[in-house]
């Protein structure tokens, strides 16, 4: 039967590494791609997810199960993703991403110099322009929006654990969250009205 | 304030605060009928709640990113320089051996502190007390020889000095 984590957790804290290497399986995609939509870089994303396993290494020995392992992680990394982008940190990086000429999800763009007939790459770029385009969108959001719309969208948490981890009441965050919804609404408006018609609305 | 209209219908206002947990599938079943009343009443928040649901489905399409090859291998490396931090006991006493010994030492202290008593033979309650009495007499060695010393002496019967 499979450990939780609470449970893994304790192992780790008794000194059984293999249980943490197995937290760090379990957890260090989803906490890159957080880390990655937070501070828009990969590299600093990485950067980020190597402190936060750590910090939960060094402090193994104190571990006390009073929370889900994952409030306790995700916990850490809003704190380091916050104070990196309060910080500045990564200003540097994230102006180099904003260049058209790249896109980090997709590597480095081609240069288009001549018109391709086949459907198939107009539909491929698109895509791609659209995807930007919300990514963006979520990127612009003001720091707690945007993590609390992160934890909500893409770690599917429930309000509580999320509350927990932005230090806010349940009330708090839904009013967060509808904000930031109602944000992206406004700044997608354009896709959102192109989806209607697809659906045909 | 209340959060319904004048025909105790849901206002804008209430319907915002509901409509997240609406969206999750987490409402109460009297929350869900009221913000579903809403919907089908105020076109805006009807069309708010439609591009909700499609801001929600491209967030879904975009693409996931894998770590690097060398996350792992990096993580493991600085784990591997990180100090060994020692517990409290661990940093007062020495070694294991000596903690080990020092504890010996303490449980046979306890053990022969309490055993003591139980090896003197069990006190004579009479006899102690005569011979606590008599401590300063047997403790004079002239009065001792003395005594000797009439024991020598023939037994006087009733009447004799008379």
């Amino acid at each position: 039967m499979a450990r939780s984590d609470v449970q893994l957790m304790l192992d780790v804290k008794a000194g059984d590494s293999t249980s943490f290497e197995l937290l760090l399986l379990k957890y260090r995609t989803p906490l890159i791609n957080f880390l990655y939509r937070m501070v828009r870089n990969q590299a600093a994303a990485e950067d980020l997810a190597q402190e936060v396993f750590l910090r939960v290494y060094r402090a193994r020995k104190e571990y006390a199960p009073s929370a889900k392992f994952t409030t306790w992680l995700f916990r850490i990394a809003t704190n380091l993703a916050l104070n990196a982008v309060r910080d500045g940190r990564y200003r540097q990086m994230e102006i180099s991403l904003d260049q058209p000429a790249g896109d980090e999800e997709f590597g480095p763009q081609q240069p288009i110099s001549l018109p391709d007939a086949r459907p198939g790459i107009e539909q491929e770029l698109m895509e791609r322009d659209r995807a930007a385009q919300i990514r963006r969108a979520v990127e612009a959001l003001p720091e707690k929006q945007k993590a609390a719309v992160l934890l909500h969208k893409y770690q599917e948490m429930d309000y509580a654990e999320i509350a927990k981890i932005l230090q806010c009441s349940e009330s708090a965050l839904k009013s967060l969250l509808f904000r930031a919804y109602e944000t992206l609404r406004v700044q997608l408006a354009p896709l959102v009205v192109a989806s209607r018609r697809g659906m045909g609305g | 304030m209340s959060g319904r209209g004048k025909k105790g219908v849901m206002n804008c206002k209430h319907f915002e605060r509901k409509l997240i947990a609406y969206m999750d599938g987490k409402a109460s079943e009297a929350e869900r009928r009221e913000v579903e009343q809403h919907i089908s009443a105020c076109a805006a928040c009807h069309t708010r709640a439609r591009d909700f649901a499609a801001v929600w489905g491209m967030m879904d399409a975009l693409p996931a990113i894998e770590p690097s090859e060398a996350f792992d291998a990096r993580l493991r490396a600085r784990i591997a320089v990180e100090p060994v931090r020692r517990s409290f006991w661990a940093e007062v006493l020495p070694s294991p051996r000596f903690a080990l010994s020092m504890s010996l030492l303490v449980l046979c202290s306890v053990w022969l502190a309490n055993r003591a008593p139980a090896s003197t033979p069990p006190a004579n309650s009479e006899a102690e007390f005569k011979m606590i009495n008599n401590l300063p007499v047997l403790e004079n060695y002239d009065v001792l020889s003395k005594f000797d010393v009439l024991s020598d002496l023939p037994t006087q019967t009733p009447g004799a000095n008379e």
